[in-house]
């Protein structure tokens, strides 16, 4: 496989995901998601 | 004897890789946890860390994981973050490794509207509608994206807009199953439930009558993997020497795509109609990893 054959994109945007999830991990974010999505969403059902 | 084995495993393998048996075990593995709906609570363990690659309200008693369009929003309107890169990062996991093929496989809203319109009455053409397909991405700006950052209350937290006052799966999914079997928020369901039960109505009729009509237009997850369909890995190929250019791959599908225009068109959902149309197998899906595994006719 010549290397200017290879789609370079793809693993960029993989790279830049990974990078991205990482970042949030050490945000704080995770445990944001988390607190929320263990709670019963009122928005989310109808109640306001 | 051995011919009739051939085919019961033959037909075996086809059912288990059917399209149909692959989103049921998607929509099953992403509400996994069936007997909250008895018990009229929702799962609370650590797998919602995580999020689910489809459209999946973490409200449902059955989720396993935190819808990505949900938990974006509970970040961006939350006051210490006002953007989510932990949920962008995970969406954009799922998008780059297959783009809108969890639209066609994984989604368990994509699912449910697929059976609907398997309902046998006359079918409507949304081919001259297809302006409709950018509303998706102004509501995956502004209701998802700068809404809950930017309308905060006194506290400067902003709700969750989309989930609020749009998504019809909150009802679907977590407000009618919980209400069956919590008194306690049976009792709290207001104007906001009626408002939201309308539109979940509204996406069920036009469902009946027009393929996918909350993918096409609505759906704000679908937007954002739809704009990584072209860098995605799982890609698309039409073979330019195989393809008689007959356009049965265009007329059968249902997303308004003519894939040998574009094999990594915005609104193509890999469904694979196309590819199981065509009369000269000249369509074919891959892992791309190479430039010449997606060639595009032009």
């Amino acid at each position: 496989m010549k290397k200017r054959d290879i789609r370079i994109m793809p693993w960029i945007f993989l790279a830049a995901a990974i990078v991205f999830t990482v970042a949030g991990v050490f945000r704080g974010e995770a445990a944001a998601v988390l607190g929320k999505a263990i709670k019963i969403c009122l928005e989310c059902v109808g109640i306001g | 004897m051995d011919k009739k084995r051939t085919d019961k495993s033959r037909s075996l393998k086809s059912f288990l890789l059917s399209r149909n048996t692959v989103q049921a075990i998607a929509a099953l593995a992403s509400n996994i946890h069936i007997p909250n709906f008895i018990k009229g609570e929702i799962y609370t363990g650590n797998m919602k860390y995580s999020c689910v690659p489809g459209l999946n309200c973490y409200s449902c008693p059955g989720a396993t994981g935190a819808c990505p369009i949900g938990s974006f929003q509970a970040a961006a309107g939350s006051q210490k973050f006002g953007f989510s890169f932990y949920v962008l990062g995970i969406a954009m996991i799922f998008g780059v490794l297959c783009g809108r093929f969890i639209c066609g496989f994984l989604c368990p809203f994509g699912w449910f509207q697929d059976l609907l319109h398997k309902i046998p009455v006359r079918k409507f053409s949304t081919k001259n509608l297809k302006v409709l397909t950018y509303l998706k991405y102004v509501i995956l700006v502004v209701a998802v994206g700068l809404l809950p950052a930017l309308l905060v209350n006194n506290a400067g937290i902003g709700a969750p807009y989309f989930c609020k006052y749009v998504c019809p799966q909150g009802v679907m999914q977590g407000a009618i199953p919980l209400a069956i079997a919590n008194e306690g928020i049976r009792s709290a369901l207001g104007p906001l439930f009626m408002w939201k039960s309308i539109v979940l109505a509204a996406v069920i009729i036009l469902s009946i009558l027009i393929y996918r009509p909350f993918c096409k237009w609505i759906c704000p997850l679908g937007a954002f993997y739809a704009l990584l369909n072209r860098v995605s890995f799982l890609q698309y190929r039409v073979d330019e020497e195989k393809c008689i250019s007959c356009g049965k791959c265009a007329r059968v599908c249902k997303m308004d795509v003519d894939i040998t225009k574009n094999v990594s068109h915005l609104e193509c959902i890999r469904c694979g109609e196309c590819k199981n149309s065509c009369p000269t197998e000249a369509i074919s899906i891959s892992i791309a990893l190479r430039k010449n595994q997606i060639k595009e006719r032009v």
